[in-house]
């Protein structure tokens, strides 16, 4: 069961393989953060540096999948045909205050036309896309009651 | 300020073509640009053969060498881009003009922007490929795709820090309708919007209505610059680049929404700049023109160039502050992107020296200084101040 009706774009990991650890991590319910060897700095997304001290010694560490609202938007108009019959959707931006406030991007599940509060908790789901070629995992958000 | 373009290049001459709803130019882009190049040309009284320049911004199609080869222009000597999507290079293609002739590398420069959607397709749609990859990966998946979509967010968090209301954002759109009431180039001229029509416009993506988001429309606009010492050589009014830069603040860029200062317009770090530059402050602006990508965009840019405290929003953004001849800031007053038409900001600068010039459809009175944000919310953005005579 997906959020939202199939047929957008399926990510893959980027091509120069700067992001693949996140996306397996991902096909796995493990949640990963780039994190600095040297300074310890998280960022998000991924890049080839540390935009803190340089380093080009990067990891991808699992981190806690909890996070509390950044801000939200829903959303009425389609902007692609396969979600042409979708109607509105709930899209939220999740700040790790734990992980240096990095944010990712992700759909918050339930009804869509709930009341979303900045500020709440919300905890990962992993939502695996396992019939689709290529197989892909989204990482979707639920608030924490 | 030592090392500045204050008051060194003065604009000289305008051209715009007719504005057409998206798709429906009878002209190619190229020939779209052409036209408004010639045009600006014949404002300012020469010959596009004496061009020595073009810069523009958001990844133009038209190449300046085949520009100046269709127009036997007799010497290149600048042609430039702006990096950066979107309207955020409206003012920044002006200000790499500008440093050109003031640091004496071209002494004739065209700033254009041309687009013909239905020959090249639309803005606003989501991708249609079957994979996305890099930054694409972590948003387009979620549904999260147009531009209005990837800057809804932040306008819905600067709201809720600062407790704008709906009504702000409706304010903005009503002042830009009325004034392309008055316009008959707008492409909404004959087309009234009032508060009863917007609230019932359906939602695009909250806290976007229909009417919180720009025109999509095929045209050109072109400006033409020379040095200062040269203005009074032209037909009009002599107006002067006082100040126009670019830029933004600390990891702006950050993919997936990870600017640490989120809700902003981007102007935070570049306006301090603009006003030394321009050796004046935002009171002494008299009519101001900002890039309506969306409303939300308006609101804080207005802000952030310090017309406005952030938590006085509701009162400040009512129409009769926004409109010509005589509201506090009278914005956006040939109807701008909402309502005129959207040339990605190209347009707003032009009419930011129509009033100077005298000659806007909603004319401020004895206007010395004219203001113009352009492209809030990307990055880089950029502004522009322009000024008669008198502030020299």
């Amino acid at each position: 069961m997906s959020y939202l009706n199939p047929g957008l774009p399926i990510p893959v990991a980027s091509p120069d393989g700067l992001d693949a650890p996140y996306w397996e991590a991902a096909a796995n319910d493990v949640l990963k953060l780039q994190v600095c060897d040297d300074c310890g700095q998280y960022q998000w997304g991924p890049e080839w540096v540390c935009h803190q001290c340089h380093s080009e010694n990067l990891s991808f560490e699992a981190i806690e999948p909890r996070g509390r609202i950044y801000s939200y938007e829903r959303v009425w108009h389609p902007v692609h045909p396969a979600l042409n019959e979708q109607g509105p959707y709930l899209i939220v931006l999740v700040e790790f205050p734990d992980y240096n406030n990095a944010r990712m991007v992700g759909n918050l599940l339930g009804d869509p036309e709930q009341e979303v509060v900045i500020g709440s908790e919300v905890e990962a789901v992993f939502e695996h896309h396992l019939d689709d070629e290529p197989q892909f995992t989204l990482v979707q958000w639920q608030v924490v009651r | 300020m030592s090392r500045s373009i204050h008051g060194k290049v003065a604009v000289v001459g305008l051209g715009e073509t007719q504005y057409y709803k998206r798709g429906q130019s009878p002209d190619a882009e190229f020939k779209l640009a052409l036209k408004a190049i010639i045009a600006a040309c014949r404002d300012a009284g020469i010959s596009p053969k004496k061009v020595d320049g073009f810069a523009s911004f958001s990844n133009d199609r038209s190449d300046p060498s085949r520009l100046a080869a269709a127009l036997g222009c007799d010497d290149l000597r600048f042609a430039n881009m702006q990096w950066g999507g979107g309207g955020g290079g409206g003012s920044g293609a002006i200000a790499n003009a500008a440093a050109a002739i003031a640091t004496g590398m071209a002494e004739c420069v065209i700033v254009f922007r041309a687009l013909a959607q239905g020959q090249f397709g639309r803005f606003g749609q989501g991708p249609r490929s079957n994979t996305t990859s890099g930054a694409g990966a972590y948003t387009v998946p979620y549904g999260l795709m147009s531009p209005a979509q990837s800057f809804a967010m932040k306008v819905n968090r600067f709201m809720h820090d600062h407790g704008v209301e709906q009504e702000a954002l409706r304010a903005i759109s009503l002042a830009s309708y009325h004034h392309a009431q008055n316009n008959p180039r707008a492409v909404m001229h004959g087309r009234p919007l009032d508060e009863a029509k917007y609230d019932a416009s359906r939602w695009i993506v909250e806290p976007f209505h229909l009417f919180d988001c720009c025109l999509e429309n095929d045209g050109a606009a072109a400006m033409l610059l020379v040095p200062a010492e040269r203005a009074k050589n032209f037909p009009h009014k002599p107006t002067y680049i006082l100040s126009a830069l670019s830029g933004s603040h600390y990891r702006a860029g950050a993919s997936a929404h990870n600017t640490p200062d989120y809700a902003t317009s981007t102007f935070k770090t570049t306006v301090p700049r603009l006003y030394d530059m321009a050796e004046l402050g935002p009171k002494d602006v008299q009519v101001a023109q900002v890039y309506e990508n969306f409303t939300g965009g308006v609101l804080m840019s207005i802000v952030e160039h310090g017309f406005c405290d952030p938590d006085d929003c509701n009162e400040f953004f009512k129409k009769e502050n926004l409109i010509a001849p005589d509201g506090k800031l009278p914005t956006n007053t040939s109807g701008g992107n909402l309502a005129e038409c959207y040339m990605h900001g190209l347009g707003l600068n032009i009419e930011a020296v129509r009033q100077l010039r005298g000659e806007s459809t909603n004319q401020v009175s004895d206007v010395d200084v004219s203001l113009v944000a352009s492209g809030p919310m990307v990055t880089p953005v950029s502004s522009s101040i322009f000024g008669s005579e008198a502030t020299l």
